[in-house]
């Protein structure tokens, strides 16, 4: 297990899965607390039809994903403003017509056929030096605004409505949101791929909560966490011989399970319920 | 009935959803002594009138002077909000101290500014106001319905209103509670001028001193006397007051009709 450290590609894997922690515990804690996981959901499997929007063009795909990516944030966030009862209809819309859109775009394009899996699951085990730049530039863009915002992001994520009769932004904060989550998704498409930045953005809050008591602390426990899930499943996926997406997306889905069933464990002792007394 | 400095005045007022018209001319004066209840229905377009007031829907017609101007986020920062409770998320993380504080939010320098000594200070004294100084440190996850109730006061109390508005307030909360949280009420009023929203008659006479019936139109009365025909002809039925005995009724005038 330790003569895996000698290689420098393993090495830079367990890197990338570091920073990619930042991005993701900072992002994904607020997305979680602001119920927002079907919108990064839908911005995210939109970012697919950027990629296959960038083949067609003949364009870098993943610059094709940027733009797409940040241009369906801001219609998602058009829609967020105007048609609040029905978004998550409209996000499914955009999931799927998305997804489809890539699909159809790759199909009509000339030539090879690229390998769409590698998008989805990405590989962490492939990252080029500079891709690694990139993570840490925008996990220090995020760090810096979430901390200089926080006051304000914290109140708009409890009571937007409350934030916004105080005299807040909430819409600017609301649209600088999206484009964060707009850009950790396209950053990460390439290291981790679509489904396990979902994965990160989600799996590591919902482990932290029941250990935190503050958005900050949630924040800073979900990062700790999963870096602790992706060096876990890049070590697993090194000796079992099996694809690093799956081996940190199942190993965060497992840790999930054991700490959901412990905390119900233990709320029910504490509670002393009836059916426990009476035995 | 003298009127003192009129804190909030609303003339004419239309507020419509599609084609559905909520609030119909509405005229509504508060001074800044009143502690003042809207009663009506549900769906009668109570909480319509604070969200208007609050500038959180569009107005079709009218107008909302708010410390006699126009209102706008400067004179609606004065306004201390307390939202019914259960359009709330008590499983966000975040202890009743930084809950308070929120109600600083609009109150700091900027955008990116933290909040201040003063700020923790102020939010302290709303705690200690509503008897919660104790809970500060705890998640609102762990708040009992009372508690949660009057943390959400306090938030409103930390950004030092002139005036408090209240929607509902009481639904969730036992009754030892409720009087509890009437007799805090009371003694606010002696501070910050209260409009609270209410389906609750009975309590409505034994506290406040102005009442205003709403249903689509807003009855308003010059005084706390509170009519049976003014409840009737909001909520469209007679409504039996006697079922209120057990509290001390005062006299009920007959109520000019302004229709």
């Amino acid at each position: 297990m330790i003569e895996a450290l000698g290689y420098e590609f393993f090495r830079s894997a367990l890197l990338t899965g570091l920073l990619a922690s930042i991005v993701c515990g900072i992002i994904g804690s607020y997305v979680v607390v602001k119920h927002m996981i079907s919108i990064s959901g839908g911005i995210s499997h939109a970012a697919f039809g950027g990629i296959g929007l960038g083949y067609l063009l003949g364009i870098d795909p993943l610059t094709g994903a940027f733009i797409f990516t940040v241009g369906v944030a801001g219609v998602v966030w058009g829609l967020m403003e105007r048609a609040k009862q029905h978004i998550d209809t409209l996000i499914g819309a955009i999931w799927a017509g998305g997804m489809a859109f890539g699909i159809l775009c790759i199909s009509l394009t000339p030539g090879y056929t690229p390998d769409l899996f590698s998008y989805l699951f990405g590989n962490i085990l492939l990252v080029p030096p500079d891709h690694l730049v990139l993570i840490f530039l925008l996990g220090l863009v995020i760090i810096v605004l979430v901390t200089a915002l926080y006051p304000a992001l914290q109140a708009v994520a409890f009571d937007q409505e409350y934030a916004t009769i105080s005299g807040l932004p909430t819409r600017g904060l609301n649209l600088l949101i999206l484009v964060l989550i707009a850009i950790t998704v396209v950053v990460l498409i390439q290291v981790v791929g679509i489904i396990l930045v979902i994965a990160l953005l989600t799996l590591p809050p919902a482990i932290a909560r029941p250990f935190s008591r503050t958005l900050r602390g949630l924040m800073v426990i979900s990062t700790g966490v999963s870096m602790m899930l992706t060096t876990t499943g890049i070590f697993l996926s090194w000796i079992f011989d099996i694809p690093s997406g799956s081996s940190i997306i199942l190993f965060g889905v497992l840790v999930y399970l054991v700490v959901t069933c412990a905390h119900i464990f233990c709320s029910l002792k504490n509670r002393n319920v009836p059916f426990l007394i009476h035995k | 009935m003298i009127t003192s400095e009129p804190i909030l005045e609303i003339r004419d007022l239309q507020v419509s959803y599609g084609n559905m018209v909520i609030l119909d001319s509405v005229y509504l004066t508060i001074g800044r002594e009143d502690f003042y209840a809207v009663i009506g229905p549900n769906g009668g377009g109570k909480t319509t009138l604070i969200r208007a007031i609050l500038g959180l829907v569009p107005i079709d017609n009218g107008e909302i002077l708010l410390f006699s101007r126009p209102a706008d986020t400067e004179g609606r920062s004065q306004i201390g909000y307390v939202p019914q409770y259960h359009t709330f998320d008590f499983q966000f993380p975040i202890t009743v101290r930084e809950m308070v504080l929120t109600g600083r939010i609009g109150r700091r320098g900027g955008l990116f500014s933290r909040y201040s000594p003063a700020d923790y200070q102020a939010a302290d004294r709303a705690l200690s106001r509503i008897g919660a100084a104790s809970l500060a440190l705890r998640p609102i996850a762990d708040l009992s319905g009372g508690e949660r109730q009057r943390v959400l006061i306090a938030r409103a109390l930390a950004g030092e209103p002139e005036f408090l508005i209240l929607d509902e307030p009481t639904v969730f909360v036992d009754t030892p509670t409720e009087n509890q949280f009437y007799e805090l009420l009371t003694t606010l009023s002696h501070e910050v001028t209260i409009l609270m929203i209410t389906h609750d008659i009975g309590v409505v006479s034994r506290h406040v001193n102005r009442v205003a019936c709403l249903n689509r139109r807003l009855y308003q009365h010059e005084s706390e006397h509170l009519t049976a025909d003014m409840i009737s002809k909001t909520y469209g039925c007679p409504v039996d007051l006697i079922t209120h005995g057990e509290i001390p009724h005062r006299v009920l005038a007959k109520h000019e009709d302004e229709s």
